[in-house]
């Protein structure tokens, strides 16, 4: 598998997805946000980070970055999208996966390891996880994550809902904490599998993350 | 011709905005008991070149919801007036 990472003006785990998906084999690239071509990429992943300083709302500068058009044309194709953190956020504000990340429900930064349900195990992100609930870190101040009824409901329905936090650490609209889009090949999520990939700094449950997508 | 254009955005009523909330208490705090509610927003001020009015406002249009709102959970108002160039 071939994939890039898109480093934007602000991001900061661009590092830590590169050196996840080489860990398990994947040839991975950072590619400029400024780019105009994900040919011959198979999947792409928009880290976690701050970009554009999140400068009017998180993610709203960044998707109008040149490599965004490559992106929604690589999802329409069906390749892997997967944004983590700021990348999700950036989804949501293309258009490209539905509803929006808004300031947590009590204001300030979450830092935190936190449990979460896998809810739909056979996704093509997650259906390695043998287990229901795992770990996994999250670092955001805008990670609640609203849709409006109908949409929220759509979700349910097309089992859409892929992660769920235990305990609603941000207020997110029925606990969501990683959602796919209708066809399923575009992820986004506010926790860092990145960030639990070797057993040195304890935590492993993003191990079967990057195995479903190899998968 | 020049124009500004004055945006206000905030958020739906079905949103819950925790700045808001936040600000609430303190103005409690300050001894404001009569605050029911208090809901942040964002303000916007543009100045921009068109050639008349109907095209000034079309384009201050288009900006509020391609950029400046997200529809999901804003709206907005706006006001827009030509403006004298020094």
């Amino acid at each position: 598998m071939k994939a890039a990472v898109i480093q934007f003006p602000g991001s900061n785990c661009d590092l830590d997805m590169l050196n996840a998906l080489q860990l398990f084999g994947v040839e991975a690239q950072i590619v400029s946000h400024k780019a105009t071509s994900l040919a011959g990429y198979d999947a792409i992943f928009l880290p976690g980070g701050f970009s554009f300083g999140d400068y009017l709302r998180c993610g709203a500068i960044a998707r109008f970055s040149p490599i965004m058009t490559a992106v929604t044309t690589a999802a329409a194709a069906g390749k892997l999208i997967v944004g983590v953190c700021n990348g999700f956020q950036i989804l949501t504000e293309a258009g490209l996966l539905p509803g929006q990340l808004m300031m947590n429900e009590t204001p300030g930064f979450i830092c935190a390891e936190v449990p979460i349900t896998v809810i739909n195990q056979q996704s093509q992100f997650t259906n390695q996880y043998q287990q229901a609930t795992i770990t996994l870190p999250v670092a955001h101040g805008e990670g609640r994550y609203y849709a409006d009824e109908a949409t929220i409901a759509q979700l349910e329905a097309n089992h859409q809902v892929i992660f769920r936090y235990q305990t609603n650490v941000n207020g997110s609209a029925e606990q969501i904490a990683g959602i796919v889009n209708e066809k399923g090949n575009v992820l986004g999520m506010m926790p860092h599998p990145e960030r639990a990939v070797e057993a040195i700094i304890g935590n492993i449950d993003g191990q079967d993350f990057f195995r479903s997508i190899l998968n | 011709m020049m124009y500004l254009g004055k945006v206000y955005v905030s958020y739906k009523p079905s949103v819950f905005d925790p700045q808001g909330d936040v600000i609430k208490t303190s103005l409690h705090q300050l001894n404001f008991q009569g605050v029911e509610s208090v809901t942040q927003g964002k303000y916007f001020e543009i100045k921009l070149v068109a050639t008349n009015l109907t095209e000034a406002t079309a384009n201050l249009v288009k900006m509020a919801e391609e950029l400046l709102i997200n529809p999901n959970t804003e709206t907005y108002q706006y006001a827009i007036d030509e403006i004298e160039v020094l």
